[in-house]
């Protein structure tokens, strides 16, 4: 039977596979949720059909990042799986719900009259910040640690919620609406992309400050992460990443002022990566914080082996027409209804 | 405290009730997706406007179940997890990787391609176009295949070793993915679909007969159902009792149940109806065909049926939900039968399209395929219990370490919102019937071509004159 164990490191690679596609699930279904957060402020009813027509072709693309995000730890890290879904049992339930509520809103709207579309639009907005903010507390909770106890999640219901959780769920939400203003500068044009850009630089304070707010928290909440980012001589080569960081926001910063269009999105994505580096340079090697380890989590080397072997036949695919999928869909988004 | 306030049966429930609600949707999405492409197949193919016009029409009652599909879907994926860890912890090695694949070569590729289909008809030539719809139509036909792989799995486990803590290991993947029930349960899966949409179609389209409307395309459209319901009809059944045999090799104790037979017996009736008491251990008010259960598990008037007393009573299913669950997918086949014959008679006799009784009963019959359906889940899968995976890890060990609480709140969550949902789903889904397609003004020549006159099946599928 397949086993790649001999030769290749596969917990490694198939961290290397999840964090991929957290990273592109987080870049755009982030954008459209975004879109969604920032709907309700929208000046007028064209703008909005112009918003939700920028993304319609491709939300549901989007989110199947999300599904393979479940998919993939479920296979890949059974063990991971089985602690961390029952310990965030509340937050992904709430997390679901926003989902439905704005996934259906995209079709109910297209086929509503005008005095329920409101309803649909409400729908689509609080579900987009809701669906935002429970990630962001999921990720919070999670990086704070799990109570664990003979591999199994070993506490409460509520244990969660912490401020912490509710501060990384502010900033993702933050975080996505940036994603989403700068998105929508690319795709629009005159007073929507106007109003688009006022948005992103209100947003870009806010996203910098909570930003800041989560980087110098996380290293008292473990000596290992404290000790990871400020002893010497560790500090001087993570060092890079906050410059880095300070770099890409004042290109972000002027990039919106200087009416760019497509470089503002790229930049916040930009940062954003650079957000998830410093997230994993805390955590490593810890798939949960400092109870279990990529490794301990892993599959069978068979049950790797196979999937390896699944992925990379089937992902450059996927990437290909995900790919004609944007090309199919390029340019700016229009008012009018897209069905024929 | 009461003994349903445990966390193990309200994660039952809940995971009945959510993928209930989920299932009505694939299964109408890959009827619906295959019919889209067959119609925009036919409108390249002879460029008659009226398969454009029903195809524009149809996608957009289409994006209304998948969206529905997608986001109930979503759901699915993280339940596993959040109330099934135990499950999910000890058969993630054999059963994750066949649903990564699922993700992998089916989701994306439905979910992709549906922008295109949905909104690319003027951004894409016709071919990407219908290339665009073939690949939601594949898509949606893969992710049946790995879905009910894994399925079919929990029910007859092979390939697989277990450690020391009960973990499941893979040892043979062939094994694993084509295990005894997997090409009895799809294929009996996907006819299902398939009828499923051919019966909420011609219930469409016979209302617009009933009511003189849209009457061209009401015609394609029942006629192209009605053809599905006679071809597939008797296919499914074939493939249902197929698959009823390969369950009593497999897991007779369920077959006992669905018979509601409790003593072995050479010879044995098959009861129509009755009450099973599994106090008492016997079917009350049974009226019986006799030597019909030996003749069709066994193909002899007296061959020998177990009964449910063989088991012990731990090991016995609920035998009610599933003597009655089968039964109502019994009656809903029999009443799609007697659908598909009288088809048959009236189109020969040339009135298949005159509005009358028979579109009315159609018009009754357009949810009896989603029920026979949902009829034909439960029996096998509460019929599978106490086991979740069959004769080796017990639903009750299963569950997460979450409490009651905690479960309560996402079931009662779930039914307000999937209440809501639902509701509003079938309300546009009604709202795009009662508004029906665009015609176009080629009516005026509508009785030169093939339509009009009492037609052939070639009229249909292949042209006009």
């Amino acid at each position: 039977m397949l086993d790649f164990s001999n030769t290749l490191n596969l917990p490694l690679i198939w961290g290397a596979i999840i964090l991929l596609a957290i990273a592109i699930y987080v870049i755009l279904d982030g954008f459209d949720l975004g879109v969604g957060i920032l709907f309700l402020f929208a000046p007028s009813e064209e703008c909005k059909n112009k918003m939700i027509n920028s993304i319609a072709p491709f939300w549901d693309g989007n989110e199947t990042w999300l599904v393979l995000g479940g998919g993939v730890l479920f296979a890949a890290f059974p063990m991971a799986y089985a602690i961390i879904s029952p310990a965030v049992y509340l937050p992904i339930l709430f997390m679901l719900v926003a989902l439905i509520f704005r996934g259906v809103a995209f079709e109910f709207r297209f086929k509503a009259s005008a005095e329920y579309r409101k309803i649909w639009d409400m729908s689509f907005h609080y579900g987009s910040v809701f669906a935002a903010f429970m990630q962001g507390v999921i990720l919070g909770s999670i990086v704070q640690g799990v109570s664990v106890d003979n591999s199994r999640f070993a506490g409460k219901a509520f244990d969660w919620l912490s401020a912490f959780s509710v501060v990384t769920g502010i900033a993702l939400v933050m975080g996505y609406a940036l994603l989403g203003a700068t998105w929508i500068i690319m795709k629009s044009s005159a007073t929507t992309q106007n109003w688009a850009r006022r948005v992103a630089s209100y947003l870009i304070v806010h996203v910098l400050f909570f930003m800041a707010i989560v980087c110098l928290w996380m290293p008292f909440i473990d000596d290992a992460i404290y000790a990871r980012w400020f002893l010497w001589p560790n500090c001087l080569y993570v060092a890079v990443i906050p410059l880095v960081t300070i770099y890409v926001s004042s290109r972000l910063i002027h990039a919106i002022r200087a009416n760019y269009e497509y470089e503002p999105f790229f930049m916040t994505i930009a940062l954003f990566m650079l957000g998830f580096l410093g997230l994993l340079i805390s955590l490593w090697p810890y798939i949960v914080p400092r109870s279990v380890t990529f490794t301990q989590a892993a599959a069978s080397p068979k049950s790797l082996s196979i999937m390896l072997v699944g992925v990379t036949i089937a992902l450059p695919v996927i990437l290909l027409y995900t790919g004609y999928n944007y090309y199919v869909f390029r340019g700016k988004a229009d008012a009018a209804s897209m069905y024929k | 405290m009461l003994d349903w306030y445990n966390p193990v049966f309200l994660s039952r429930v809940q995971f009945a009730f959510v993928i209930s609600f989920h299932i009505i949707f694939p299964a109408l999405t890959i009827g619906l997706a295959s019919w889209l492409a067959v119609l925009e197949a036919l409108w390249l193919k002879t460029k008659h406007p009226i398969y454009k016009e029903i195809f524009h029409h149809w996608v957009k009652i289409f994006s209304v179940c998948f969206g529905m599909g997608v986001v109930s879907g979503v759901v699915m994926s993280y339940q596993f997890g959040t109330n099934w860890s135990e499950f999910s912890y000890k058969a993630g090695n054999v059963i994750g990787p066949l649903l990564a694949f699922e993700v992998l070569t089916a989701f994306f590729l439905e979910a992709s391609f549906l922008g295109v289909m949905l909104f690319g008809w003027d951004r894409v030539s016709e071919r990407a176009h219908f290339f665009a719809t073939l690949m939601v139509a594949i898509g949606t036909c893969v992710s049946s295949f790995w879905i009910l792989s894994v399925n079919s799995w929990m029910h007859t486990p092979a390939g697989f070793i277990k450690d020391a803590s009960g973990v499941f290991l893979p040892a043979s993947w062939m094994e694993i993915i084509f295990n005894p029930s997997f090409l009895y349960r799809l294929t009996h899966m996907l006819l299902a679909a398939y009828l499923s949409t051919a019966f909420f179609a011609a219930a469409v389209s016979a209302g617009y007969l009933l009511k003189k409307k849209h009457i061209a395309h009401a015609r394609v459209i029942f006629a192209m159902s009605m053809f599905i319901v006679v071809s597939l009809t008797p296919l499914q059944i074939i493939a249902g009792h197929a698959h009823g045999i390969n369950t009593l090799k497999h897991q007779p104790v369920k077959v006992a149940a669905m018979e509601g037979i409790w003593d072995s017996e050479h010879g044995a009736p098959f009861k129509i109806i009755g009450w099973p008491d599994s106090k008492a251990e016997t079917t009350r008010y049974s009226i019986e065909i006799p030597y019909a259960s030996s003749l069709v598990l066994t193909n002899s008037l007296h061959g020998k049926v177990r009964g449910l007393k063989e088991w012990e009573r731990a090991e016995r299913p609920p035998v009610l939900v599933v003597f009655w669950s089968f039964r109502i997918m019994l009656a809903m086949a029999t009443l799609m039968l007697l659908v598909g014959i009288i088809a048959v008679v009236k189109y020969l006799n040339k009135t298949l399209f005159k509005a009358g009784h028979f579109h009315k009963f159609c018009m009754i019959m357009g949810p009896s395929g989603l029920l026979a359906l949902l009829a034909g889940w439960v029996t096998t899968e509460v019929g599978r219990q106490p086991w979740v995976i069959y004769n080796h890890l017990l639903t009750k060990n299963a569950a997460s370490a979450v409490s009651a609480y905690e479960v309560s709140i996402s079931l009662l969550a779930f039914i307000l919102v999937y209440s809501i949902v639902f509701s509003a789903g079938i309300f546009y889904i009604f709202k795009l019937i009662k508004k029906g397609p665009k015609a176009g003004d080629w009516h005026d020549d509508y009785g030169t071509h093939g339509l009009a006159h009492p037609l052939t099946i070639y009229d249909i599928f292949l042209g006009h004159k």
